[in-house]
């Protein structure tokens, strides 16, 4: 038995899913949260079905690729699970009618029902259940209340025997229904309502919008910071280093063994982020340096994500953002890209038209570094001074907004307007917090370290076999002239499509000035996205216009880069 | 006093109350009465709950064109200016 869980957009279906087959999915207060879809199983009496979490849907007549998505799932469907939002049934239930129109078993859950209460809304189950014609349980997805009584009305599912009804029709149903059966008192606003209305005025938002976005860096930072100096540099210094040592010693201090697990040496220490060894580097870069700000960026935008803020910073940004040939919701993907460029360009998808998934995911490629970049970048070049890390920063923006206005001029058609639900405001929940971060933390340590390791080893054999001199004669004029790099650089450049941190990371002995990490900087950040990104980008995109947008990467991060070298 | 001579001289083409979802002021309601634009967009904003005979109050519009925010059902809804140009609502109901 296959199950659907089908609703509209931020209902909470990913929240129900987790419940029903306690398989971990993303979850937050926007619309478009899930645009592909996750599987997993539960137990329906002694049977095993299969459960389908399926991107949200306001209406089965597909208006963005999420909702073809929605569309296709629903034939390979046995039973739809309808989540709606109980808080507004006024457009849940067209969904909801047009599943019932169909031949296939439905069961409807009122999520959310906690919230009804204190929205003075009543709604009348029995009353409901006999209109719609099928089972309907009132559930708290957050909590768990109800999921029980689901679970058990799975079996009990029917088809609605609706007749097709033509749009008008089934709105006038909807009201029908609701006329009967919900009766929705007075009450006051109250502070987070007054809250999400403010941010969205435009003098009060922007200021918000600004504080937020400070904020947001500074506890990036803190919580960064914190980690590294009070947690991850002692226990590396404590307890790591003298195993490293002891191996060391036990090498002998020389020989290729020794050059893969331990590195370079320099003056008797052993660096732990310029040796470059499997040992060393290899579990300092990824574990001490890029980590600590991969916890601080996903606790910081799980936060912001979970109360509700994005679709608003969306609504403020988006005139702004039609110059570039996106609109206002781009800022999601975008923001997502600051973490990894992976799940940035998966969620293009909640944009509508094909020019607008191309100039989003292509931005994101070229002007967006992730977490793992931005943290040995601010490591390497925050040395030198914080204005030289502004100057990185501060060229990738510039980047973002004139690349943006090129594409946006050159590709034919226009972008679509903003048209988003915004979501009230929730006060984050700790555990789901915590969780989402832990799931993203994790996933980071699965996807990232096997690369790592295997690219430090990659880089160091192909080091013993003088490979890299080779490459850096070869590509020498471009690099030194153009860029004003060391021809050793090109090493680093290479291995930016493998992992762009352990790249930024090979620069670190070159004893460069703090110009030229500024250059290599923006060009790797630049440059070829690292393999993962580029994977999803052949899926997501097509060979056709991977190619396209790799040729924009090419030329632009090679004409910033000597314009860099020119003016610095 | 002027207000009526003010409206038509600035819209001359509508009639009485009935003004486009821009020009609402924050805080105003009005019953929406057409949404001009074709069957298409009619149909992704009748999804969001925006549709003739639906009472709107608008939440803030951006400035230079952007989105006008309304609350429609207990939601809000962000739709953009030139959009939002093309709904049409009478702000004479109480």
């Amino acid at each position: 038995m296959r199950v659907l869980l089908m609703g509209n957009p931020n209902v909470g279906k990913s929240v129900v899913f987790s419940r029903l087959t306690g398989v971990h999915v993303m979850s937050s207060n926007y619309p478009g949260t899930t645009v592909g879809y996750t599987e997993g199983q539960m137990k329906v009496g002694t049977e095993t079905a299969e459960v389908i979490d399926v991107p949200g849907t306001y209406t089965l007549d597909p208006t963005c690729e999420a909702e073809e998505v929605a569309l296709h799932m629903l034939e390979l469907g046995d039973v739809v699970v309808n989540v709606a939002d109980a808080t507004n049934l006024e457009r849940n239930l067209y969904l909801t009618l047009q599943l019932l129109e169909r031949e296939i078993p439905v069961v409807v859950a009122l999520n959310l029902w906690d919230d009804t209460h204190h929205r003075g809304i009543h709604v009348d189950l029995d009353r409901m259940r006999e209109e719609l014609g099928v089972p309907v349980i009132p559930t708290v997805a957050v909590s768990g209340e109800g999921i029980k009584e689901l679970v058990e009305a799975i079996p009990e599912a029917v088809a609605g025997k609706h007749p097709a009804r033509s749009r008008d029709e089934r709105w006038a149903a909807v009201g029908r229904i609701l006329e009967s059966a919900q009766v929705v008192g007075h009450r006051h606003h109250t502070f987070l309502e007054r809250l999400g209305d403010a941010t969205v005025q435009p003098l009060p938002g922007a200021l918000f919008a600004i504080g937020i976005l400070a904020g947001s860096f500074a506890l990036i930072r803190l919580v960064g910071e914190s980690l590294i100096s009070y947690v991850m540099d002692p226990l590396y210094n404590a307890l790591w280093m003298p195993l490293v040592e002891a191996v060391s010693g036990a090498l002998g201090g020389q020989g290729v063994l020794h050059a893969l697990l331990i590195g370079r040496v320099a003056g008797g220490v052993i660096d732990p982020v310029e040796s470059f060894g499997l040992l060393s580097s290899g579990v300092y870069v990824p574990l001490a340096m890029v980590l600590p700000y991969i916890v601080g960026f996903y606790l910081v935008l799980g936060l912001l994500e979970d109360v509700g803020y994005l679709p608003r910073l969306a609504v403020l940004l988006d005139s702004a953002m039609h110059r570039i040939g996106l609109h206002g919701y781009a800022i999601i993907p975008t923001l997502l890209g600051l973490g990894c460029n992976v799940p940035a360009v998966l969620a293009t998808r909640i944009l509508e038209s094909r020019r607008e998934r191309f100039i989003a995911a292509t931005l994101v490629v070229v002007a967006v570094p992730c977490a793992a970049l931005q943290a040995v970048i601010v490591g390497l070049v925050g040395d030198f001074g914080f204005k030289y890390v502004l100057m990185v920063y501060g060229t990738l923006v510039l980047v973002w907004l004139i690349l943006g206005s090129i594409l946006n001029r050159l590709m034919k058609g226009f972008s679509p307007e903003l048209l988003i639900e915004i979501p009230r405001y929730r006060w984050p929940i700790l555990t789901p917090v915590l969780t989402k971060l832990w799931a993203r933390v994790l996933g980071f340590l699965r996807e990232a370290l096997p690369i790592f390791f295997a690219a430090i080893l990659a880089i160091n054999l192909m080091y013993l076999g003088g490979i890299f001199d080779a490459l850096a004669r070869f590509t020498a004029p471009v690099v030194t002239r153009l860029l004003g790099l060391p021809a050793d650089s090109v090493v680093a450049l290479a291995v930016g499509f493998l992992r762009k941190d352990v790249a930024m990371g090979l620069l670190a002995p070159l004893a460069m000035t703090a110009e030229q990490y500024v250059i290599a900087g923006v060009v790797l950040a630049m440059f070829f996205p690292c393999v993962a990104t580029f994977a999803v980008l052949v899926r997501e995109l097509g060979a056709k216009d991977t190619a396209r947008a790799s040729l924009v990467m090419l030329v632009s991060a090679l004409s910033v880069g000597g314009i860099l070298n020119a003016i610095l | 006093m002027f207000g009526w001579f003010r409206r038509d001289k600035r819209r001359p083409d509508l009639e009485g109350d009935i003004v486009p979802l821009t020009s609402l002021r924050p805080g105003q309601r009005g019953l929406i009465v057409d949404v001009k634009g074709g069957r298409r967009l009619g149909e992704r904003l009748a999804a969001l709950g925006v549709r003739p005979g639906k009472k709107v109050t608008k939440v803030s519009s951006m400035l230079l064109g952007g989105p006008v925010t309304v609350e429609v059902d207990r939601a809000q809804v962000a739709i953009g200016h030139h959009m939002a140009a093309r709904i049409f609502v009478d702000v004479s109901i109480k």
